[in-house]
């Protein structure tokens, strides 16, 4: 027993890694923009899509995909941002949860045209073979996606903490008003973390698919986790939502060793309510200040 | 003025009363069911988010727990179909309200982004359930209802549906209208334009928001029931439908949010849409892309919804039309345009809340 719990700690901290790109952007963009971007699911599976039809038609590899799927999805998502996103003057998180949820939607429609609705699952040696730990068999996709996501994240907080533009990036922020008055061109800035975010969800929905079967309707199984997430990491904290997704997907699995895996979901969502009894903010969430 | 208005809503009640005696055709009166049904759980959520700012997205939980809860009492206390069902709804719908009692609680402890994505969260939770507490729900194999007499088919069938969930509407209306007006509206819509200033000027903000949940709970769960009652049977993924919370949003954006009239506007302009798209594009993916493309095209059009917009429209005619004409007209003008002020005045408060 004691063994098998070990194997779901590991499972869920490689597994782990992968949502953390996924929720890092969501949070990211949430962060900078201040809306709550509920088309994140849906660019993941959009981007694991990319990767199964280009591995498919032309044979690319997985990763060597990536090099064309992420800029590809950074320019959707600076076109979402610019053409749907911006006009929202008003009213603006509201708003732009209906519009990303419609984004959801047709992304779904249009996959669903191309693809079908059964379920597929990314192919590629190192997801049928396994490496040996100990006792324990392990499928190579989850040290690669591990490997994919630490390098990735990383390249994230050195653009963050380390550049000029992640200089700006952090002050919008922290204060919208404030970095436009000190000259940042936030306009600017939301583009491109949006691009970034949907940047991220595509190398994301690359590991998610090598893992995981998908169909376009998975999308919103993905945005409730992703949700979660975010709020038990704190919204808009950057390192928040790595611990979160680790923390989350670690209980998952540990659940469904020692207990039953349809129940996996439903203890991480009772330990968020208690989370957010005590701590309504989340785990390193900043308190909600007041808008004037 | 008043006149008009009120011989307008005689008229515009008759009309909806009368309209499945006009058009018998089933096929028409079962979007007619679902269009009032939609309008009622719009004026519903309306009630809580439109008049608090606060804004729901797990509303399909009350929903699903409406018809769930009809389900399991005509299952256990076996009862045959017919009227006594529809008697049942609105214990249906008050168990989604005690339901709504501790969620609401939770979920309202959180401000503004974090409440909207807990209901999100909320609302997952629920299916997940309604998915694995088996002994109870039966998991995806779902529940059946009792089926309806004999006599109820054909053009009948609907008829009883159909003036139920006018009814409910009808109820929901009532309640709206009297939250708007009173005292205790003024509160929720002073927790809209700002909670805190609210609560310094002595409203009792926690109470009020969690009874506003709870009746708004209250009206989805008894349109979930009757819902369910008419489709005949209940599974997870369509009681619990993630769809439901947005579009019943949509729909009171789309009417004006905070609005009395703007969320049935909505339902009525977005449900027949929805029906005849299903009807017509079911089998493919297309139908969600061109309902996606909708949402999107009246989202940056009309942001504010149709009901704020006539009204802004309605005050610049009366304005412009005022200038160069005789003293008396003008003053008895002017009383006019300060009565249309007054009414706009609440959705103005609206637009000013998230711009202040």
């Amino acid at each position: 027993m004691a063994q098998l719990i070990l194997e779901a700690i590991i499972t869920g901290i490689l597994s782990g890694a992968v949502y953390a790109l996924m929720a890092s952007g969501l949070t990211l963009i949430f962060g900078v923009m201040e809306i709550i971007n509920i088309a994140q699911g849906a660019l993941v599976i959009l981007g694991a899509y990319l990767s199964y039809a280009l591995q498919d038609k032309f044979h690319i590899d997985l990763f060597m995909g990536l090099l064309l799927t992420m800029p590809v999805m950074f320019l959707l998502g600076l076109l979402i941002e610019i053409v749907l996103i911006r006009p929202l003057k008003r009213d603006r998180t509201m708003l732009s949860i209906l519009v990303t949820f419609a984004i959801a939607l047709i992304i779904e429609g249009v996959l669903g045209v191309f693809f079908g609705t059964n379920y597929v699952q990314l192919h590629s040696w190192y997801i049928d073979s396994t490496i040996q730990i100990g006792d324990y068999y392990l499928s190579y996709i989850y040290i690669f996606g591990f490997v994919l996501s630490l390098i990735l994240l990383g390249l994230l907080y050195f653009l963050l903490y380390r550049t000029k533009f992640g200089f700006g990036l952090r002050a919008s922020m922290q204060n919208r008003t404030a970095a436009e008055l000190i000259g940042i061109d936030v306009e600017r800035v939301s583009a491109i973390t949006f691009g970034i975010g949907v940047a991220l969800a595509a190398a994301g929905g690359m590991a998610y698919g090598a893992t995981s079967a998908f169909n376009p309707a998975s999308h919103l199984d993905l945005i409730s986790r992703l949700l979660v997430i975010i709020i038990l990491g704190g919204m808009g904290s950057m390192k928040g939502a790595p611990i979160a997704s680790v923390v989350m997907l670690v209980i998952e699995d540990v659940t469904s060793v020692i207990w039953s895996p349809v129940w996996a979901n439903t203890v991480f969502f009772a330990l968020l309510v208690v989370i957010l009894l005590v701590r309504p903010r989340g785990l390193f969430g900043q308190l909600e200040s007041r808008k004037q | 003025m008043k006149a008009v208005r009120i011989t307008g809503l005689i008229v515009l009640g008759m009309l909806v009363v009368a309209f499945p005696i006009a058009f018998p055709n089933p096929a028409v009166t079962t979007i007619a069911v679902f269009t009032v049904l939609f309008a009622a759980a719009a004026t519903g959520w309306n009630i809580f988010s439109g008049y608090s700012g606060y804004i729901a997205l797990g509303h399909g939980v009350y929903f699903g727990l409406g018809s769930y809860a009809i389900a399991l009492m005509c299952q256990d206390w076996k009862i045959p179909g017919g009227t006594i069902p529809l008697l049942l709804i609105p214990l249906a719908g008050i168990v989604a309200a005690i339901f709504a009692l501790p969620f609401g609680w939770i979920a309202l402890r959180t401000r503004r982004h974090a409440f909207i994505v807990i209901t999100i969260a909320t609302f997952f939770i629920m299916q997940l359930m309604a998915y694995n507490l088996r002994p109870i729900t039966h998991g995806s194999a779902g529940i059946s209802l009792p089926l309806p007499p004999p006599s109820w088919t054909g053009n009948v069938f609907n008829i009883p549906f159909y003036y139920s969930a006018l009814a409910i509407l009808l109820f929901a209306l009532l309640t709206s209208w009297w939250v708007r007006n009173s005292k205790y509206g003024l509160g929720l819509l002073a927790i809209r334009d700002d909670e805190d200033r609210a609560l310094s000027l002595g409203v009792n903000t926690g109470p009020f928001k969690l009874v506003a949940f709870v009746i708004s709970a209250f009206f989805v769960g008894m349109v979930g029931a009757l819902h369910a009652y008419f489709i005949g049977s209940i599974f997870p993924p369509f009681a619990f439908d993630a769809l439901f919370d947005v579009i019943v949003a949509l729909m009171a954006f789309l009417g004006g949010i905070g609005t009395l009239a703007g969320p049935v506007l909505g339902a009525f302009i977005l449900e027949p849409t929805q029906q005849y798209f299903t009807l017509e594009f079911s089998n493919n993916g297309y139908y969600l892309i061109i309902y996606g493309i909708l949402f999107v095209v009246i989202i940056l059009l009309m942001p504010e919804g149709i009901m704020p917009t006539l009204q802004k429209y309605w005050i610049k005619v009366r304005s412009s039309g005022n200038s160069g004409q005789n003293e008396p007209e003008e003053v008895e003008k002017k009383n006019k345009k300060t009565a249309v002020l007054k009414a706009a005045k609440g959705e103005e408060k609206g637009q000013s809340h998230e711009t202040a």
